[in-house]
């Protein structure tokens, strides 16, 4: 069943929700081995 | 419920569901662009090194900080931007957004981009965005730019921040160096409005925002571009006299300024047209950018000249 254009928005905003949670994830990880490596 | 009138609360909820590029547009895009490059430079001239996972973590915090500045702006301009023909298409005036989810949303993201700098960069990097953004948001937009003329060469400041939290980033405080960088562009600011304000300052007196031409007509405001022109040129110079760049910065720099004060001749000679006012409009832009570029270029090659 082809989705409705409200459904279509609200998957297009939870994906890039879901990219910028996943985005911080990455750089969280990144900067405590940055300060690791600093300490 | 769907209520439109001419209240606030116009843009309360439209029963649109804003899709993700209705958030992005709420941080104005193009102004964050040049507050990022700016960043970078003041990032790049800094003495000292950091981390590139730091550096970017700066960056992002201040592209963030500014679009979360940009979106507390739109939230509280939503009444005068549905006014205004250049403004009218913003997400919260096209009722796409409503005003209570932009608020949401700047606020999370100017708490979040504060101390994220604050824990992943350092303190004194964190506490500049913040004053950058308390100064646009309340500063400006809430208390200065309704009320005076001068409203942009106050508000101008929290634009000419960036550098300076960029330099912090590196160096974890404020120096002569970053000053002058904050300065550049707390001088450029004036005249590159109030060029801009001369060929748009009907719609600036439909919603009543006191723009020096609506107040104080448009002869006193070439007049104040020439003279704010006359102080930028000599400054955008000084970062070559104090020895902070070399000639690849200085003598480019030194013609661009001159570039800059003719036209500002040629606005405030003009009479009955806004051709010059364009031109020193456009101009103005490639200034900052040229002289931001060139501090790189400076910087890349050594001070080798």
């Amino acid at each position: 069943m082809p989705l409705s254009e409200h459904h279509k928005k609200r998957r297009g905003r939870n994906l890039a929700l879901a990219a910028v949670l996943f985005g911080l994830v990455i750089l969280f990880f990144f900067i405590t081995i940055a300060k690791l490596k600093g300490a | 419920m769907t209520v439109r009138s001419n209240s606030l609360d116009i843009f309360a909820d439209s029963g649109h569901m804003p899709t993700a590029r209705d958030y992005f547009e709420l941080l104005k895009p193009r102004v964050m662009s040049l507050v990022i490059f700016t960043a970078f430079v003041g990032l790049m001239m800094a003495p000292g090194t950091v981390h590139p996972v730091i550096a970017f973590t700066a960056i992002l915090c201040i592209a963030v900080g500014a679009g979360a500045s940009g979106c507390l702006n739109m939230w509280y301009e939503a009444e005068i931007d549905a006014r205004m023909k250049r403004t009218a298409g913003r997400p919260i005036p096209s009722g796409r957004v409503s005003r209570g989810e932009a608020l949401g949303f700047g606020v999370t993201l100017a708490v979040g981009s504060v101390v994220l700098m604050g824990l992943a960069v350092n303190l004194a990097a964190a506490a500049l965005l913040a004053l950058t953004i308390w100064f646009y948001v309340f500063v400006y937009t809430i208390w200065l730019k309704r009320r005076t003329p001068q409203n942009i060469v106050i508000g101008g400041a929290s634009g000419a921040f960036p550098p300076m939290i960029g330099w912090a980033a590196v160096t974890g405080g404020v120096s002569v160096e970053s000053v002058l960088l904050f300065a550049i562009i707390f001088f450029w600011t004036p005249p590159h409005f109030w060029a801009l304000s001369l060929f748009t300052s009907e719609d600036y007196k439909a919603v009543g925002i006191p723009m020096l031409p609506v107040v104080a007509g448009e002869r006193e405001t070439r007049k104040q571009i020439l003279l704010y022109s006359l102080l930028l040129a000599p400054l955008g110079v000084l970062p070559w006299v104090i020895g902070m760049t070399g000639m690849i910065y200085g003598i480019p720099a030194a013609l661009l300024g001159i570039a800059f004060v003719a036209q500002a001749v040629n606005v405030w000679r003009e009479r009955d047209s806004h051709q010059a006012a364009r031109g020193l409009f456009k101009l103005s832009l490639i200034y900052l950018a040229g002289l931001f570029v060139l501090l790189l270029a400076d910087k890349a090659l050594g001070g080798a000249f």
